[in-house]
């Protein structure tokens, strides 16, 4: 396929995407709608095009892993996954029902393709530096790519994982740092400044891209830049905008876990469609 | 009386569980040398992670391995083990009901030199409160590697609460181990008394002490987390009091444990234990578990006290 199309093809999925986080939020009930629009172009191309996944098969050994260390945003991982077939879309719209396969945060046992239970902020790049790790021990040459978040660099763990995927060399980790500038209650560099951001992680030995999170060819250039680093883990820095796609939400921090109303809804949806 | 010592055990098993067994993985928080990990790592140091002094990381890395295949032991003090990465134990290992093992070692007042910070006295409390867990305290030395093959066995998270101290051995070597079965060390008529880890070694004595005079039944509890509450009414069924004795707080570990199992057949029950307070240093083990009254003598005292 040639780059052009590739490009217009995953933007159309990240369009899906955001389709399906609004319906899944659906009306009325709180749903984490902007962190999931921010890290959507992201997991579009990982998903429709980077990893090395099968639907029918989801935990052949010999994959690529996805962890959202940032599980809070699990819709977009969810939209993801019916769109590829892990399960049937109709369990999009019973999510967080009581029962339901799709849990608030990602669920390792109760949904399909997804890799570890993550949530609790600050882990995910740990159990990706561990999924690095084994991967390496049973001489499989696929990749880890954990999604943080930049609220969660305040966590200390982070900072372990960081030092300790330098010192094992894990170049099969790859962090994808979903740079919105938001957390739950306002603008970082305003509650809690972790910037800069950039020379932390090149500091801690790590390789590291910055691009647009929302320009799909940047997103591609950077995942495949990876891959040609040897001997230390990469972090793409994606900016990103949260709530991106649809107006209203965007950089609005009552969204990062805000409810629709009818009419927010429908306004959403014919953004997006 | 043969001492032995469980840390030692605990290296040997695991580095006999990984000549079996090439998933098995160690990961250590910069205590190898007192976990007894290292003998692991002159073994297998490919299969070996130094996480150094990053336990949460290293509980999670553990998670992530488990998720390719492999079976992780994670090691550090009791204290750190289970305090320091609660959350990371409870978030990703136990809800995933992942094969993540965790040793907690120098556990209870063991490590009796450096005090509070360092001696556990919640561990079992903390992680028998955690769904999906399987929680272990060995008799002795000998139960050591049963104990070890069994957690890699369990396809969930099992912690395992290791001792510091040479301590005799109380069970045989050829003793059988089955997860959830009480041993009864001592038969006896009058009194059931619970015990975990080396307090079984204090109730033998405090048996031989009463002898002629009141008799106790010894039952060792090596398995905190499921506790089999019908074995234990069964073990205590003949005896018209029961005492529980465990170097752990009396809140939330072995007398917690026992006395819910037996809440429903109203017997007299006294707890020995840590009564509800932190440890401190002391120039040798001993002293300190008579500090904290963890010995045959209180054992004795609660006896007469109950045959009253």
């Amino acid at each position: 396929m040639k780059r052009e199309e590739l490009i217009k093809e995953l933007e159309a999925k990240a369009k899906i995407l955001r389709r399906d986080i609004v319906e899944i939020v659906g009306v009325g009930l709180p749903g984490h709608i902007g962190g999931s629009c921010s890290a959507a172009d992201i997991v579009a191309a990982l998903y429709f095009h980077k990893m090395h996944i099968d639907p029918k098969d989801p935990k052949k050994p010999d994959r690529d892993r996805f962890l959202l260390s940032k599980g809070h945003a699990a819709i977009v991982q969810y939209a993801a996954l019916a769109e590829l077939g892990f399960f049937d879309r109709s369990e999009l719209k019973k999510c967080k029902q009581l029962g339901a396969m799709l849990q608030g945060h990602p669920d390792y046992r109760k949904t399909p393709g997804v890799e570890a239970n993550t949530g609790s902020l600050g882990q995910g790049l740990s159990i990706g530096l561990g999924m690095a790790l084994g991967l390496r021990l049973n001489n499989i040459p696929r990749k880890v790519y954990v999604i943080i978040g930049d609220g969660e660099m305040a966590e200390g763990q982070i900072w372990e994982a960081a030092m300790a995927a330098a010192n094992f060399k894990t170049d099969n980790l790859v962090a994808i740092l979903d740079n919105n500038e938001l957390q739950a209650t306002g603008p970082i560099k305003e509650r809690f400044n972790t910037y800069p951001i950039k020379p932390k992680w090149e500091s801690f030995g790590w390789h590291t891209i910055e691009i647009n999170g929302h320009d799909m060819g940047q997103i591609i250039d950077a995942l495949d830049a990876a891959d040609e680093t040897k001997g230390q883990p990469t972090i793409i820095i994606a900016h990103t905008i949260k709530g991106k796609g649809i107006s209203f939400a965007e950089n609005v921090p009552e969204y990062h876990n805000g409810a629709l109303t009818p009419e927010t809804y429908q306004k959403a949806l014919a953004e997006l469609s | 009386m043969n001492y032995t010592n469980q840390r030692t055990a605990y290296g040997n098993a695991l580095v006999e569980l990984g000549k079996q067994n090439e998933n098995i993985v160690a990961l250590e928080a910069d205590l190898g040398k007192s976990t007894m990990s290292y003998m692991f790592q002159q073994q297998f140091p490919d299969r070996y992670f130094e996480m150094s002094i990053a336990e949460q990381n290293m509980a999670s890395t553990a998670a992530g391995l488990s998720l390719t295949g492999k079976i992780p032991f994670i090691h550090s003090f009791a204290v750190f083990a289970t305090g320091r990465t609660y959350d990371q134990i409870r978030q990703t290992i136990s809800i995933g009901r992942l094969n993540v093992n965790i040793c907690g070692s120098s556990a209870g007042l063991s490590d009796f030199g450096d005090g509070s910070t360092h001696q556990s006295v919640e561990d079992i409390a903390l992680m028998r409160a955690i769904p999906n867990m399987t929680v272990f305290c060995p008799a002795d030395a000998n139960e050591v590697s049963k104990i070890v093959k069994t957690m890699a066995a369990i396809d969930g998270p099992c912690y395992i609460r290791i001792n510091r101290n040479d301590y005799p051995n109380i069970t045989a070597e050829d003793t059988p181990f089955e997860t959830g079965k009480p041993l009864i060390l001592k038969e006896g008529s009058d009194i059931a008394v619970f015990t975990m880890g080396i307090m079984g070694t204090k109730a033998l004595e405090a048996a031989k002490a009463l002898e002629g005079k009141i008799s106790l039944k010894i039952i060792n509890i090596s398995t905190l987390k499921p506790l089999n509450a019908q074995a234990v009414i069964e073990a205590a069924k003949n005896c018209k009091a029961v005492i529980t004795a465990e170097e752990h707080s009396i809140i939330g570990g072995l007398g917690s444990a026992i006395a819910q199992a037996l809440a429903k057949e109203c017997k007299p029950i006294e707890f020995i234990g840590i009564n509800d307070t932190f440890g401190c240093s002391a120039h040798n083990y001993d002293e300190l578990l008579e500090y904290y009254g963890l010995t045959a003598q209180a054992i004795t005292d609660a006896a007469q006290k109950l045959y009253k």
